[in-house]
Parts: C-alpha cells; sequence; structure tokens
C-alpha cells in the first residue's frame, strides 16, 4: 500500500471505529436523546459553585432512578444561561438571577429555583498573622476601592486592637474571570459603599479600581497565599476544604460574623419573609443578629413549558428529590440548604411546570 | 501517442483541481471564522467605532469597553516570547540536526515534543505555583539602580508580563523547534560537503543551511509567534490580568486572549457578548497584519538574493 | 591567519551555545513534569483508567469515560485536518507562484493565531446551534481546525525543500505530475509531515477551551459522535475549579494520564515511521 494512503486510510478506520458507537439522535433538539436502555437523557449547564453537589445529586440519584442520565457541566451563570436560552441544554444554574433583559431573550417563561446557599469570605496573607481579622462593610470597600493602602491604616488597627498590623502595602486580588463570587461580593459592598455602587457597580466582572487579577478561585487563593500582604475574596467552601484563614464581617445588626453554614442559613432566614414569588431575590447585607452579610442563593433555571413532557417530568422529579432529600448530602459537602419556607414556595412553583 | 497527452492533461487537471479545493476548503473556513467574529461583534463595532481600538476603559457594568490594553499585552508578551524563545530553538534545532551523534538525535526530538505535549492548564498551574514565586524572587532582588528603568518598576508581585513571557517562551519552543529542525534536516547533504569542501567551519556550514531554508525557518518562527498570540489558559494565570498600558515587565498585564476566555463565560449583556468577540475579530486583524509584515519581509528578503541571476551576470562579465 | 582563527572560535563558540540553549530547554522541561508527576502519580491506580468518576467525598473514581472521550475527539480532528491539511500544503507546495497558494499560506498562519476558544464559539455557532445539540463530533470540528495550521505550513515547507531532482525524475520517466507528487516527492518529506501532524495532534491534545462548547462533556459513558462526550482536558478543568482537595489530585492523576497517552502515541509514531524508513530504503 503507498505510503500517503497510509495516512488517509487510519485516520479513516479510528472515525469509523468511534461511530461505531453511535445512535440514532431524534430530530428534536432541547439536549436530550434517548439512550438505547429507553430512560431519559438531560443536559445542563451552568453555575461552577454547586456543580459539585449536583453531580453527587445526580450520581444519588441515579440509585433511585437509573433510568435518568442527567448530564450537568459548570460552564458558568452567563453561559448556562445562554444555553438555555438557545435551548441547547434543558436546564440551566446560575449564582446570579437573570435579568429582564435576559429573561425577556428567553423563547418561553423561566423559573428560578433556589437550590443552596453559598457565601464569599475575606482572604488575606499577612505575615505573622495567623488569628481572623475584622472587617466592616464600608472597610471592606475601602481597601477594594484603593482607599486604604496599608496593612497598619488606623481604620483596620481600630477594628482589631489585639493585633500589630505591619507597616505593609495592601495588595488586593481579584478574580479576572467572570464569576457568581465576584457577584456576591461586589453586591454586597455596593449596598455598603455609595461610592463602590457608583464607581464600580455589581456584576460578574467589574472594572476593578486597583489590584491584580487571578483566574479562578485557584488562581487567586494560590496569588494571596504567595503575595505577602495580599487581600483577596473566595467562596467560604473554598476557603473551608482548603484550609484558609479567613476574616469575619460586620454584618447589618452590627455583629462581627465569622462564615458557617448556620450564619449563611441565618442570612437566608432572615431574607425568606421578603422573598418575591420569582425568587430572584439578593440577600447580602441582610437584617438579623446572627446572618452572615455576604450570602446568596444559587438557582436552577428551568422553562416553565419545557417542550418535551416525558423529559420535563424526569427533570421536575429530580429537581423536587434534590430539594427534599438533596438536603443531607449539602450540608455534608458544605452547601447550606434552603430555608423550610422557601422550600414550600418552590414545591408549589414547580407544580406549574407542564409535565403533560 | 494522443490518448496519452490527453490522459495527462486530465490527471493535472484532477490533481490541481483537487489539491486546491483543500486549499480553498481552508481559506473559506479562515474567512468564515474571520465573518463570524464580525457578525457577533457587530453591536459592539456600531457603538464603538474606532475608539475601541483606542480607549483603555473596561468596564463591564457600565458598559464601556476599549481595547487597547489588551492589544498592548498580547504585541508585548508575545514579541518578548518570541525575542526569548527564537534563539533557544533555533539553538536546539541547529543541535538536533547538525551537531549532536546520532545516538543523542532521537531521544532529544522526543524530549522537546514533550514539551508540546504538556496541556497548556498545566503549564499555567506549574507557572503560577512554581514559576511566579521564583520571578518574584527575581524582582525582590533586583539593584536599585535597576529599578529605576522603565522596565523594571513596581511592586515584586510575581505575576507580570515577565513570567507570562517566560511561560510563552516555554511553550512556543517546541513548535518552532521541531519544524525548524526538520526544514534543517531536509537541506541536501550535498550543500553541506560543498560548503565543507570550500573550507567552511561548522558554524559557516550551519549558516549556509540556514540561509538555503531560510523560508521554511521563517515559516517555523511564525508558526511559534501564532501560537504565542492565541494562547490563553497559561498566560492568564500568571500575568496578573490588570488592563494597564506600561514598559515595566514586574507589571501585572492582560492579553486579548485571556480576557476573552476569562469574561467570555459568564457575560450577561448582549453589548457585552459583542465587545468581548470584537476583542476576538480586533486579535484576528491584528494576526493577519502581523503575517502581512513578515511576507513582504520575506519577499523582500527574496528579492535581494537572487543567486542564479548573479551567476549568470558575472559569468556574462568575466567572458565579456 | 587571525581571521581564520577567529572563524574557528567563532565556530566552537556557537556549538556550545547550541548545546546551552539545548540544556536551558531541559530545565523547565525536567521541571514541569517532574511536578506534574509528583502531583498525580499518587492518585493514579488502576481504577482510574476503568471507572467512571464519583461524586466528591467517595473514595475512588476514575476517568475512564474521558479518556475513551479524548481519543474519539482527537481522532476525529485528525480525520478531518490530515487530509485537509496535507493536501492544502501539496497544493501550496507544487503550486507556489500562484495567488491561491499565496491565500493558503497566509490563510493558515492567520488561522494559526486565532485563540482556541474563538475557534469553540465558531464551532459553536455553526455545528451546535442548528442542531441544538452538542456532540462529540463538533468537538472534533473545533480541534482539526487548530491542527490544520500546523500540518498544512509543515507539510508545504518540507515539500518545497525536497531537492527538484527526485521530482524531475520521475517526471521524465513518464509520470503524471500526481503520480510525481504522491510516490516521491511525499513520501521523501514523510518523516518531516509526521512530525507536523504529532505536533499538531500534541497540541490539541491538551486543549480545553474549544471544547467547552462543542463536545460539552458528559459525566455518563458514551462513545456516540453525535452526543456530547467527556473528555480528559475538560474533566481535568472541572475538577481544578472545584474547592475539593480530592479532586485537585485527581485532575492532576488526569493530568498525568493525558501527558502520558500524547508521549505513548507520539513514540509509537516514530517507530513505526523508522520502520517505514527502513523498509522503503531497503525495498
Amino acid at each position: 500500500m503507498r505510503r500517503p494512503t497510509i495516512l488517509l486510510v487510519l485516520p479513516l478506520l479510528a472515525g469509523l471505529a468511534a461511530c461505531s458507537g453511535s445512535q440514532p439522535a431524534p430530530a428534536s433538539g432541547s439536549g436530550a436523546a434517548s439512550p438505547a436502555s429507553g430512560g431519559a437523557q438531560l443536559n445542563g449547564a451552568g453555575a461552577t459553585f454547586p456543580a459539585p453537589l449536583y453531580t453527587k445529586w445526580v450520581a444519588e440519584y441515579g440509585k433511585v432512578a437509573p433510568n435518568v442520565q442527567i448530564n450537568y457541566q459548570p460552564l458558568g451563570s452567563g453561559a448556562g444561561i445562554r444555553q438555555l436560552t438557545n435551548r441547547t441544554v434543558f436546564f440551566g444554574a446560575s449564582d446570579q438571577p437573570m435579568t429582564d433583559e435576559q429573561l425577556k431573550a428567553a423563547p418561553g417563561k423561566v423559573l428560578h429555583l433556589p437550590t443552596v446557599l453559598g457565601a464569599v469570605v475575606p482572604i488575606y496573607n499577612i505575615p505573622g498573622i495567623t488569628t481572623e481579622l475584622r472587617f466592616t462593610g464600608p472597610l471592606l470597600a475601602g481597601i477594594v476601592l484603593g482607599k486604604l493602602t496599608k496593612w497598619n491604616d488606623p481604620a483596620i488597627a481600630k477594628l482589631n486592637p489585639g493585633v500589630t498590623l505591619p507597616d505593609m502595602a495592601i495588595t488586593v486580588v481579584h478574580r479576572s474571570d467572570g464569576s457568581g463570587t465576584t457577584f456576591i461580593w461586589t453586591d454586597f459592598l455596593s449596598k455598603v459603599s455609595p461610592e463602590f455602587k457608583s464607581t464600580v457597580g455589581a456584576d460578574a466582572s467589574v472594572r476593578w479600581p486597583t489590584g491584580v487579577g487571578g483566574k479562578g478561585s485557584e488562581g487567586l487563593t494560590g496569588m494571596v497565599r504567595q503575595t505577602p500582604g495580599s487581600f483577596g475574596y473566595v467562596e467560604l467552601l473554598y476557603a473551608l476544604q482548603n484550609k484558609i484563614t479567613y476574616g469575619a464581617v460586620q454584618n447589618s445588626s452590627g455583629e462581627f460574623v465569622r462564615a458557617s453554614i448556620d450564619a449563611v442559613s441565618a442570612a437566608a432566614a432572615s431574607a425568606a419573609p421578603a422573598m418575591p414569588a420569582d425568587f430572584r431575590v439578593s440577600i447580602t447585607n441582610p437584617p438579623g443578629k446572627d446572618a452572615y452579610p455576604i450570602a446568596s442563593f444559587t438557582w436552577l433555571l428551568l422553562y416553565e413549558d419545557p417542550g418535551d413532557p416525558a423529559r420535563a417530568r424526569a427533570l421536575v422529579d429530580f429537581v423536587r428529590w434534590a430539594l427534599k432529600d438533596g438536603r443531607s448530602f449539602a450540608r455534608d459537602l458544605g452547601y447550606a440548604p434552603v430555608p423550610d419556607n422557601v422550600l414550600e414556595m418552590e414545591m408549589r412553583a414547580l407544580d406549574t411546570i407542564k409535565v403533560q | 501517442m494522443s490518448e496519452r497527452r490527453f490522459n495527462f492533461r486530465t490527471d493535472e487537471a484532477l490533481f490541481r483541481g483537487g489539491t486546491g479545493l483543500f486549499a480553498v476548503l481552508l481559506i473559506v473556513i479562515v474567512g468564515a471564522i474571520g465573518f463570524e467574529l464580525y457578525r457577533q461583534s457587530i453591536l459592539s463595532i456600531n457603538e464603538f467605532g474606532w475608539q475601541f481600538w483606542q480607549t483603555d476603559v473596561w468596564d463591564p457594568v457600565a458598559g464601556e469597553f476599549g481595547a487597547r490594553p489588551f492589544i498592548w499585552g498580547t504585541l508585548y508578551s508575545s514579541i518578548l516570547a518570541l525575542l526569548i524563545s527564537t534563539p533557544i530553538a533555533l539553538g536546539i534545532a541547529i543541535y538536533i540536526s547538525e551537531l549532536s551523534p546520532t545516538w543523542m538525535q532521537r531521544p532529544l526530538v522526543f524530549l522537546t515534543e514533550l514539551l508540546a505535549a504538556i496541556p497548556s492548564i498545566v503549564y499555567g498551574l506549574w507557572g503560577i505555583f512554581v514559576l511566579v514565586p521564583v520571578v518574584r524572587q527575581l524582582q525582590v532582588a533586583t539593584p536599585d539602580w535597576m529599578r529605576s528603568l522603565p522596565f523594571f518598576t513596581g511592586p515584586p508581585l510575581g505575576v507580570g508580563m515577565l513570567s507570562a513571557a517566560l511561560i510563552l517562551a516555554i511553550m512556543v519552543i517546541p513548535f518552532s523547534s521541531s519544524v525548524a529542525r526538520e526544514v534543517l534536516r531536509s537541506v541536501p547533504q550535498a550543500q553541506r560537503e560543498a560548503a565543507y569542501a570550500l573550507g567552511a567551519t561548522r558554524w559557516e556550514a550551519i549558516r549556509m543551511a540556514l540561509f538555503y531554508a531560510r523560508t521554511g525557518i521563517i515559516g517555523a518562527i511564525m508558526l511559534g509567534f501564532g501560537r504565542a498570540l492565541g494562547e490563553t489558559m497559561a498566560v492568564t494565570m500568571v500575568i496578573g490580568n490588570s488592563p494597564r498600558i506600561t514598559w515595566s515587565l514586574f507589571a501585572p498585564q492582560y492579553t486579548m486572549a485571556a480576557v476573552l476566555a476569562n469574561e467570555f463565560a459568564e457575560a450577561a449583556s448582549e453589548l457585552y457578548l459583542h465587545a468581548l468577540v470584537e476583542i476576538g475579530f480586533v486579535l484576528f486583524i491584528i494576526t493577519l497584519i502581523v503575517n502581512a509584515i513578515s511576507r513582504a519581509f520575506i519577499w523582500s528578503m527574496g528579492r535581494q538574493r537572487k543567486p542564479r541571476a548573479a551567476l549568470r551576470t558575472a559569468a556574462a562579465r568575466a567572458s565579456a | 591567519m587571525m581571521r581564520t582563527a577567529w572563524r574557528k572560535f567563532l565556530s566552537h563558540l556557537i556549538v556550545i551555545l547550541c548545546g546551552v540553549s539545548v540544556l536551558v530547554a531541559l530545565v523547565p522541561l525536567v521541571l514541569i513534569l517532574f511536578y506534574v508527576v509528583t502531583q498525580g502519580i499518587s492518585s493514579l491506580n488502576w481504577g482510574f483508567f476503568t471507572q467512571m468518576p464519583r461524586p466528591v467525598g467517595e473514595p475512588g473514581g476514575g476517568m475512564a469515560n474521558a479518556i475513551a472521550g479524548s481519543m474519539i475527539v482527537v481522532g476525529l480532528g485528525a480525520l478531518f485536518a490530515i487530509p485537509l491539511g496535507i493536501m492544502s500544503g501539496i497544493y501550496a507546495s507544487e503550486y507556489a507562484g500562484t495567488r491561491l497558494a499565496s491565500a493558503v499560506r497566509f490563510a493558515a498562519d492567520t488561522l494559526n493565531g486565532v485563540p482556541s476558544i474563538v475557534i469553540g464559539v465558531f464551532v459553536y455557532g455553526i455545528a451546535v446551534l442548528p442542531f441544538r445539540a452538542f456532540s462529540a463530533l463538533a468537538g472534533g470540528v473545533a480541534l482539526g481546525i487548530m491542527m490544520i495550521p500546523l500540518i498544512m505550513r509543515t507539510t508545504e515547507e518540507l515539500l518545497l525543500l525536497v531537492p527538484g531532482s527526485l521530482k524531475e525524475g520521475a517526471l521524465a520517466l513518464g509520470a503524471t505530475r500526481a503520480r510525481a507528487v504522491f510516490s516521491v516527492v511525499v513520501p521523501a518529506a514523510l518523516p518531516g509531515i509526521f512530525t507536523g501532524i504529532l505536533l499538531a495532534l500534541a497540541r490539541i491534545a491538551g486543549e480545553t477551551a474549544p471544547l467547552l462548547f462543542t463536545a460539552f462533556n458528559n459525566g455518563f459513558f458514551s462513545t456516540d459522535v453525535r452526543q456530547p462526550i467527556a473528555t480528559l482536558t475538560v474533566q481535568v478543568f472541572n475538577y481544578a475549579i472545584s474547592p475539593y482537595p480530592d479532586l485537585h489530585r485527581q485532575a492532576w492523576a488526569g493530568a498525568l494520564v493525558l501527558v502520558s497517552i500524547v508521549l505513548f502515541c507520539s513514540l509509537l509514531a516514530r517507530v513505526a515511521t523508522a520502520r517505514m524508513e527502513r523498509m522503503r530504503r531497503g525495498a
């Protein structure tokens, strides 16, 4: 056989071998197809924060309903919303509620269903300091705005009387990639500092007045760990899992609260009475003595009319199971579950999804 | 007899048409990418026009977007990476193809390609956990008289243009080096023997081979440069992701590919998305311009040296 | 005499510098490999290759679906890119003066500079959105597009360097142009073309961004090219961005497996080429 022909034949063989596993896919899209076993397969995309939990839920639900294959991928909240709008996935997930503009752009009505709660904590690397520092909201805003430039600034020292802070420049580190964590952080800072709100604002990506950007939580924490005098922010879960020292933040009642699952649940509980019907709410800086002020829901995004009754039913059953039976798994992994009254509202909302 | 000529003509036409079809397909793909980039950034193009290339502000919340710091970062990091990597890549290529003993060649080739096999995310993670602390120590150790130069100002963070250029250079080396090596290997042995017969030293023979294969060598360098322009993951982990325009190697900066990859997944509004895609479009145009410049450079090099023509005129003069 | 001494000195200097540059390139290589191996080896076991991913908190688990998926997607990419790259390279070298040849060379160099995420978004627009479905096929196309410039330019440059006498000899013997090129010129340049292909494969095997919006990734085992498929790079990426140190360790193991597979295939390909070379010379 002539050598050039081999070049063409070998990849052809490889391709044929790959195609041997293919099955006919239905003409309809919505990111679903029936595997040979006859069950339902659903694709979902969105937020990275709850992804490990959703993976756990999918695995556990697979024991309850083995015919349902749910494939969730952490593409990012914005990407998840876009895929949902384009109907390349069956459901989405986001750390930020969809804006009115995004809701209008979607081909159908989208329901937000809060699943768990997350929190953002301030982290720092000051040589010689291993205790937790205390911050107030306006102080944090001042640091991020670049107004406070040294660790031994009197404003910081006043809040932390027992600690000798060095005369060291503060290097502010933020997330360079768009992220729900940034949204929650800037949302809180915008509420406690009018100057922050007008100069920076709240979003997954903002124009930072000062500092360097690290990619991902691992990039940010890596940078903080290696740069003496640095200051950053990260999800509570990440800080706990990777044993990173984080500070306490003063809530709207004046208490300095160190983030924990209970403090986050307290934040949700205090905000729950004012929960709007579509669940799109920000719970940063809530009332409540024990509430941690920098917390947020994360939502699953479902169409009210997903278009495919069989798969819609499969999805709704999964979400019901996850919200009820999945709570224990959530706590084990370090996520705070939603309060009971919110849960009841969600169950009622799930009933409106067209599964016939 | 006429039948054979007919066969030749159709065969030629089939050959030219067949291979030409693939060439056209390649051009169509690239054109389609360029067109898609334009189409999906139209909102931003209409909104900002040429200001997009000249503004320094990148504010997703306020809806103001300008690409100048990213253009700067991309060009600075890529050119720096090229300057660092080209001598090393050529050195490796020359060593493997001309200087090393035969038993050493296969392992060295293998090792060079090992560098290409490492995923960019691994480069990024190694960069931030290993390279950046080293660079930081280097920055701390910089003497004060150097600190006053514009290239070395700024606090010692470790992340910044220097780390990015170093990582890019390491990533680019296997590509330029492997292609240059193959190109040098293809220089006919007769050419080398002729050079040695004329009394050339090792280096002079190598220089002759480099000259003979010059378009291939430039092609190899361009392949490396293209790689550097488009590299995303590794750069964004170590460059500091801070849009600013400065000559300082120590300062964190930002590249077009990095901002695009960082913010694309979470971009919410239409204008924001279009602005990000426009950054991709700007990078596309800049790659086109860089290629055009290097093509012109190669073409002018080709024009100046025409050995056959020079020989003919020399022979004509000698006989006259 | 002085001039000769200088020339000799310069020659020795350059030889030394070339050797030094090899060492300089080896230093980061050894450091990075050492880093990957030390981070990843502890999580590597037989189960890694045979088991499916398990949620965090459960011991064990592997990346069997991702390993298979990566091979499929890379194979699809190669299937798409190798013929296209080689044929365009042949055209550009055989018809080197024409406008089409200059255009395709220009296009290939430009394509080489396009970031991988842009290619992913482009393929999303043409292969995912119209069908409302992510697929391994779309991922293969995205990776294939990234391979094309490297293969095409290497093929072209090496074919140009094949001595004209070889082709002229074939033509003088009455071969058609196609026969001369495919039977004589291309085989002469084959080792170099192979290098180009292997480099391209090595490069795309480590890419994540073009797969995110095309092949998507899959928590389940699938070899269906019209469905989302798991890949090593995306799985490693997902684990790396998670908060859990256990998943981080698995991510490093995945990276180690990825590098090893690429190297193994590259080694295999080189051994095969060497054998082909020996057969050709002996025949």
